[in-house]
């Protein structure tokens, strides 16, 4: 039902970056809307700002409920940047994609 | 207990779901709304925790009532050592599936939010944890943090609604705490939402002793006790007082057991006290108090009853030596287990406190009788209203569990005793008043019993004697001048003991007296007699005389006529021979 597959999604790093791998996981509740509006999103954002760098792991808690426990996971979307440190969770359907890059570090908080 | 209580508040209305919490259960009518959500609000401190947790053993322990405690404060190490104060094992009841404890962790400084989200992380562990014990019961502690670490309060309060309303829908009977906000009950206004019964705690530091309160803020379709109500945090859980007061439905045991003084059970309808009543003894200094306290227990002692003495005002050793000065000697008991000496210091603790501290003893230590000496002394704790409702408490306490009850006061005053400054004599059953009575320079000891319900008493006051084999009662003297006691009395019976040799003497004189009397007057009627029969005699031989003289006259006059030759004369007139 999650049109990602479970197993990682990776991308070869060919960019010009200095080679740091961003690990994601994204955690959602079956198929329901707001989860595929996460997914969508995310893959747009990593797509467009980490293209080749990263690792993006999508984990149904309603097939696994321990993971959510293991995570601390307690609202559903929940994004957490694992690698680099620190870590950061972004909850939410990641529809803002300034928010989304601001949480994973890769620009500065945007303005209010 | 369970099913004793069951049957204390019988379900009619809504079905109630049991806490086994001393006394929430009694002022709840039978415990909180079961498979509905309660919150339990107060401030930081207040014990939100310990009676979240303590709902969720006691259901898993006493109950078979599974449950899961969501954490958002404490992970569940904390959680572990916090309950292993309390002599709970957490991790046991985890590992036996009683008990499911997650932590949930919500810290604002990793978490961004960016758009729409719900709290579908925490429904799905909670569900999962429901569903691997079977739960029934859960905790929620303290939804407060949810709202410090999430700043969408929309999305917060209608996930709350929804979560409450899917415990609800599976039949989850459960507490959910949340901290007090100002001019509120939670800051976040849960009890808005969560509305089917409201618990508020209160910390409280009254006369430098802290107090915690409880109150039954509200509770849909069931009737409650609507007071504050003092609560405790002991070593063996959370205490609600009044324990038992909404209902007086003591069992009245006919059974009667002796006061340990002879001579008193005699001035008690001859068999002592009744079982399950309460005594008082109240009288000045050194008027004996503590004694009769000790011949008490001793006697409970030698019926192999367990007994508690607890004493306010001197350590137990001073207690021991005391007694056996008078030829008490409670040392074997205590060895044997079946004493239990205890002193308590007032000022330490609270009312609360103490009475806490007494109800855990009495539950640990299930005495038959119990001794508190002198009771007065916890009068400095607090006012009058309190300490008088610390004594209904105790009274109420101990009689719901069938155990004798001595208390004795101290009343300044040798006066009429007026213990309504502590205002429980009217909850005694048996009121023995020790008094000292001066006269003729000294002092002596006085007992009497001022009142004792259900049964004919002695209105008599006893001389109370303190020997070193123990007390003695003795009888009473009342001379023309009223009670004799002490010397006077010892004058007195001297006095009577002479009158009685007295008397006595007397006695024998007039005997030996009488004695004389009869002798001499036999004497004289012996004389006279003597003198009659002489004087008899002697009228005797004249009569013979006499009458031998008549015959000679006779004789002479036959003589005559035959010497005349007369005529035969008539009658035995014969011829000489």
């Amino acid at each position: 039902m999650i049109p990602q597959n479970r197993k990682s999604k990776t991308t070869t790093a060919t960019g010009e970056s200095n080679g740091e791998k961003y690990v994601l996981r994204l955690y959602v509740t079956g198929a329901t809307s707001r989860s595929r509006r996460a997914i969508l999103n995310i893959n747009a954002i990593c797509g467009e700002h980490l293209e080749g760098k990263y690792n993006l792991e999508i984990v149904d808690i309603l097939q696994n409920p321990a993971l959510a426990r293991e995570a601390q996971i307690v609202a559903a979307p929940t994004l957490i940047k694992l690698l680099p440190l620190p870590l950061r969770r972004i909850i939410g359907d990641l529809s803002d994609t300034e928010r989304v890059l601001a949480g994973l570090d890769l620009k500065s908080e945007p303005r209010v | 207990m369970s099913a004793h209580r069951l049957k204390l508040f019988p379900k009619n209305g809504i079905r109630k779901c049991l806490t086994g919490i001393d006394g929430l259960d009694q002022i709840s009518e039978g415990g909180l709304p079961e498979g509905r959500a309660t919150l339990v609000c107060g401030p930081a401190g207040c014990g939100k925790t310990v009676l979240a947790m303590e709902f969720l053993v006691r259901g898993a322990t006493e109950f078979n009532e599974p449950g899961v405690f969501i954490a958002f404060e404490e992970t569940g190490e904390e959680l572990s050592q916090n309950a292993a104060s309390m002599g709970i094992d957490l991790p046991g009841l985890c590992a036996r599936k009683k008990l499911a404890v997650d932590h949930v962790r919500v810290d604002r400084s990793e978490i961004a939010e960016c758009g729409d989200y719900d709290l579908a992380g925490l429904f799905v562990r909670l569900e999962a944890a429901i569903k691997a014990i079977g739960a029934k019961r859960v905790v929620l502690d303290t939804v407060s943090s949810l709202f410090s670490g999430l700043a969408n309060v929309n999305i917060l309060r209608a996930e709350l609604r929804r979560l409450f309303s899917w415990l609800k829908s599976k039949g989850i009977t459960a507490v959910i705490t949340a901290e007090k906000g100002e001019g509120k009950l939670t800051r976040e206004g849960i009890e808005e939402y969560v509305a089917d019964c409201v618990i508020l705690l209160d910390h409280r530091v009254e006369n430098q002793t802290s107090i915690r309160l409880l109150r039954v803020i509200k509770y849909r379709g069931s009737v409650h006790g609507t007071n504050e109500y003092p609560f405790l945090i002991g070593s063996n859980g959370l205490s609600v007082l009044p324990l038992s007061s909404l209902r007086l439905d003591h069992k009245a045991p006919t059974q009667r057991i002796p006061t340990g003084v002879p001579r008193l059970d005699t001035m008690l309808g001859g068999k002592g006290f009744y079982r399950g009543s309460s005594i008082l003894v109240s009288g000045g200094a050194g008027t004996g108090k503590s004694s009769l306290a000790a011949h008490f227990v001793k006697a409970a002692c030698q019926r192999g009853e367990r007994a508690l003495y607890m004493s306010s005002e001197r350590s137990t050793d001073e207690v021991m030596r005391n007694m056996r000065s008078i030829g008490i000697d409670l040392e074997p008991f205590v060895k044997r287990g079946l004493l239990h000496l205890c002193a308590l210091r007032p000022g330490t603790f609270s009312l609360e406190t103490h009475l806490l501290t007494v109800h855990n003893l009495i539950k640990t230590f299930n005495p038959k009788v119990m001794v508190v000496d002198p009771i007065t002394n916890f009068v400095s704790l607090g006012t009058h209203a309190e300490v008088g409702s610390m004594v209904t408490r105790l009274i109420d306490m101990i009689k719901s569990r069938q155990i004798t009850g001595m208390f004795t006061s101290f009343t300044s005053a040798d006066s009429l005793p007026d213990f309504s400054e502590v205002g429980v004599s009217s909850q005694m059953d048996t009121w023995l008043l020790l008094r000292n009575l001066e006269s003729n320079a000294e002092r002596n000891r006085g007992l009497y019993v001022l009142k004792s319900r259900g049964m004919a008493h002695s209105n008599q006051i006893r001389t109370f004697v303190l020997t070193d084999t123990g007390i003695r009662l003795l009888d009473v003297y009342v001379g023309p001048s009223g009670l004799l006691t002490g010397s006077a009395r010892m004058t007195q019976e001297a006095k009577e003991q002479a009158e009685a040799t007295e008397r006595e003497q007397r006695l024998k004189h007039k005997g030996s007296e009488l004695k004389q009397k009869r002798q001499q007057l036999e004497a004289r009627i012996a004389s006279m007699r003597s003198e009659y029969e002489f004087e008899e005699k002697s009228l005797l031989t004249d009569v013979h005389e006499m009458e031998m003289r008549g015959k000679q006259i006779a004789l002479g006059r036959v003589e005559m006529s035959r010497a005349r030759k007369a005529d035969r004369i008539r009658g035995n007139g014969r011829g000489p021979a």
